[in-house]
């Protein structure tokens, strides 16, 4: 690790250090493919969550082909259905979300804005990627064994998952999708390791933890939530596998498949399922909490204004990383639960609704009297608030027991979740990437583009998901291949899936306008220079842009103040670097606590 | 559920300390300059690798926490018939506490900066590593051979995963203590091996202590325990 050394009187002396312990990259090969520089992970890691991403999408328009227009497309029979379910669902929590927040933001913004040269790890950091790899090519050629993916739906219930009327159930899927998620864990891991302890162990001087940017704080509580959840699910997906390979009887009853009993015993699928949701559920805000990191520092900058109760926001993560770990049997109010059980979970549930809150009404106020640029970056963080207010307020109705239990699998609760950890984080990933684009690459994306891409994802999705939380409280319900009779719904909600179904299918395609700027902006993009949002946070101040590998040139940067002095009264330029010492700002500004 | 909550607010407590002590409810927005977060110039930093060993080792806590939750429900259903204990895990228990007095006496060694000493109490260590891992293997085929096989009882599962599982994690080590001993007999600078000798040995009592708990579970002297914590959720 570097050390800053001290000059006399405990004043920090001009920083000479040499990049000391970094592995220097000697070919092409060790540079960009196994490569050990955070930055360079972070692009390999977003490439393939993105490209996943992608796959997840074709499958949900399948999905959405079937509902809109059942039997129309014969190849889309009840199996196929439910494999693309299944594979767009884990998809999309764990080998998108997950791995794009913490594998791609956490590689590439935490060494930068903590001032670090690199990851404290930079080797296991480099395995941390290629186990991910192996973990989605592993997954992806379930699509390919005899009997194709598994089609037991994202939460895997035994017994179905593994018999033989589920697709995959006695093939490979589920083998293939269980050892994926067990190889993801393993590589995500030794990722989660480097991300917590370089966050620890390397902050460059004076960078306290309170100085932090939002961003580090919401990926470093998020990793730690990983690092502690995810071994529920590789429990579960040990004994699953035990119970498929080795016919032992941890989940699976004594239960008569096609009219003949099975050889097991009395297993607990109950159990299964606490241990899915002790994932679960804390996997919601793995996904949710970089995404309020983010977002806090999106509307920072473009708003020109220090964010609104930096200290509140702070605490706010911590505790919902907290209390998110005693919630997860609200996903289990119909498994037949203690009543009293339920009472305890839903009380835990809506007190989640507090400290969620304060960050709502915290960029709200941040927002208040800003200098507000309706930039792309921007137009994406504005939309994950309103976007996240709807969908946590649905989460409020389906947190209360009575309320869940008629709702539960309805359409409701598919619009529920992903408005609130489909659509949200993705609107938040959009904005970021729109914002951090020209770091990476020292372009602008096009903005022009960018533009049609925003309003047309965030009004579509709200085409898409509004009837369908409609459709749901009519009673339609979820994970069927065809509802054959819609009798039992007014005549004017019968068209709707067809119309949820068009839009999906536009809004999809125009996700192609983004891909296609990710890629026109490399080479005719705008140079962006430095620092084109004149933000505070130490990966705009890097010498160079892109940052090379070491990040800051001769000198790691020393932090003098914290990450949110905007509009500051007296200074040039409106805003003052976290780098920059001096006092240029006066006692003027409002100071929010 | 409980013993993974137990296990979790041990952990959250643990982190609550931690935070109380990093400025939590400083007003970063009225500080300037760098030197409010200067440590005292005598301070050595912790390395980085301990860090990462003991969060690992929270990771790994949890897991097998989890595994015990699991073990405690599932033993609660009908079909659940107790699986005798064989005899040799008591000599594989000596030989991984040995394995870790070993480790422990090259931890010292390294101190005190005495190579002899620590390059056999690294090997003797590794030795008696291989023993336990072999007992536990002769433990298997023992259960076997009494009709306790695989897929037999849900009590009898439980025990070849668990067993199997903190094999692997003792595996897992003996590749890290074979590349120190191998550093070591390269070496004749034992400042250089007192980091991953410490490494070693913290990983090692660890995963003695997750043994002695998981053995604990295993014969039923936990069942006290167990019946309190079920108590607690029910």
């Amino acid at each position: 690790m570097v050390d800053v050394p001290l000059g006399p009187g405990g004043v920090v002396a001009p920083t000479d250090i040499d990049d000391v312990e970094l592995y220097h990259p000697h070919s092409w090969v060790t540079k960009y493919v196994f490569a050990q520089d955070a930055k360079v992970i972070a692009i390999q890691y977003a490439l393939v969550a993105l490209s996943v991403g992608l796959i997840a999408l074709v499958l949900s328009w399948l999905m959405r082909l079937q509902l809109g227009f059942p039997g129309v497309f014969a190849f889309i029979d009840a199996n196929a259905y439910y494999q693309f379910i299944t594979m767009h669902g884990m998809m999309m929590v764990v080998y998108v979300l997950t791995a794009l927040f913490l594998g791609g933001f956490g590689n590439y913004l935490i060494p930068l804005m903590v001032g670090a040269r690199d990851m404290v790890f930079p080797y296991v950091n480099m395995l941390s990627f290629w186990v991910y790899l192996l973990a989605v090519l592993v997954l992806v050629a379930s699509f390919f064994a005899p009997g194709g993916p598994t089609g037991a739906g994202w939460t895997l219930y035994p017994p179905q998952a593994i018999l033989s009327g589920t697709p995959g159930g006695q093939e490979w899927g589920i083998i293939l999708m269980l050892a994926s998620l067990m190889i993801f864990i393993i590589g995500f891991t030794m990722g989660g390791l480097n991300y917590v302890v370089t966050v620890l162990q390397a902050r460059a001087r004076g960078m306290t933890l309170m100085r932090m940017p939002l961003t580090v704080w919401g990926i470093f509580t998020a990793s730690f939530m990983a690092l502690l959840a995810f071994p529920a699910l590789f429990v579960g997906a040990v004994m699953m596998l035990f119970d498929r390979i080795f016919g032992t009887s941890f989940f699976m009853p004594a239960i008569v498949e096609m009219g003949q009993p099975l050889d097991r015993s009395g297993g607990s699928p109950l159990l299964f399922q606490h241990l899915f949701w002790f994932f679960g559920h804390p996997e919601v805000y793995i996904v949710a909490l970089p995404a309020f990191g983010i977002v806090s520092d999106l509307i920072s900058t473009h708003a020109r204004r220090n964010i609104f109760g930096y200290r509140m926001m702070v605490w706010a993560l911590l505790a919902i990383g907290a209390l998110s770990f005693v919630v997860w049997a609200h996903h289990m109010y119909v498994s037949g639960m203690n009543p009293y059980f339920g009472f305890f979970f839903a009380t835990t549930t809506l007190i989640i609704a507090i400290p969620t809150a304060i960050k709502v009404y915290n960029w709200i106020l941040t927002l208040w009297r800003g200098n507000i640029h309706l930039n792309v970056p921007m137009l994406f963080a504005l939309a994950f608030i309103v976007t996240f207010v709807n969908g946590g307020l649905t989460g409020l109705f389906l947190g209360n027991v009575v309320v869940d239990v008629p709702l539960s699998d309805t359409m409701f609760v598919v619009a529920h979740f992903h408005m609130v950890m489909g659509v949200a984080p993705i609107l938040v990933i959009f904005g970021a990437i729109y914002h951090w684009y020209p770091k990476v690459t020292g372009r602008m994306l096009n903005d022009t583009l960018g533009k049609i891409h925003f309003w047309v994802t965030f009004l579509g999705a709200y085409l898409i998901f509004f009837p369908m939380h409609y459709l749901g409280l009519m009673g339609i319900p979820r994970r069927y291949h065809d509802i054959a009779d819609m009798s039992f719904v007014p005549q004017s909600a019968h068209t709707l899936n067809a119309f949820i179904t068009i839009v999906a299918l536009f809004v999809g395609a125009i996700q192609m306008i983004f891909v296609f700027n990710l890629f026109w902006s490399l080479r005719h993009g705008r140079p962006s220079g430095g620092n084109p949002w004149r933000a505070t946070t130490l990966e705009w101040q890097t010498p160079e842009t892109p940052p090379p590998h070491g990040n800051w040139g001769k000198e790691v940067p020393v932090v003098y103040r914290w990450a949110y002095d905007y509009s500051v009264p007296g200074a040039d330029q409106d805003f003052l670097p976290q780098n920059q010492p001096g006092t240029a700002r006066t006692a003027a500004g409002p100071a929010h606590g | 559920m409980a013993s993974i909550l137990l296990f979790l607010s041990l952990l959250a407590l643990i982190g609550a300390w931690w935070l109380s002590r990093q400025g939590l409810a400083s007003k970063p927005w009225l500080e300037q300059g760098a030197t409010a977060a200067l440590p005292p110039a005598d301070d050595t930093p912790t390395p980085a690798s301990k860090v990462a060993l003991w969060i690992l080792l929270a990771v790994i806590g949890s897991f097998f926490a989890l595994f015990i939750s699991a073990y405690s429900m599932r033993m609660q259903l009908p079909d659940w018939r107790a699986v005798p204990v064989p005899t040799i895990l008591w000599l594989n228990t000596g030989m991984l506490a040995l394995s870790s007095v070993a480790l422990h006496g090259a931890r010292n060694a390294a101190r005190r900066g005495e190579m002899t000493d620590l390059r056999w109490g690294l090997v003797a260590a590794g030795v008696a590593a291989l023993a336990f891992l072999s007992g536990q293997l002769v433990a298997w085929q023992q259960l076997t051979g009494e009709g306790y096989r695989l897929a037999a009882n849900p009590a009898s599962d439980f025990f070849y995963v668990l067993t199997g599982l903190h094999g692997l994690h003792l595996l897992g080590g003996l590749v890290w203590l074979g590349g120190t001993i191998q550093k070591a007999w390269r070496t004749s600078d034992t400042g250089s091996l007192r980091l991953p000798v410490d490494l070693c040995a913290t990983y090692w009592h660890f995963l003695l202590f997750v043994w002695l708990i998981v053995l604990s579970i295993l014969t039923g002297w936990a069942g006290e325990f167990i019946d309190i914590c079920r108590q607690i959720l029910t």
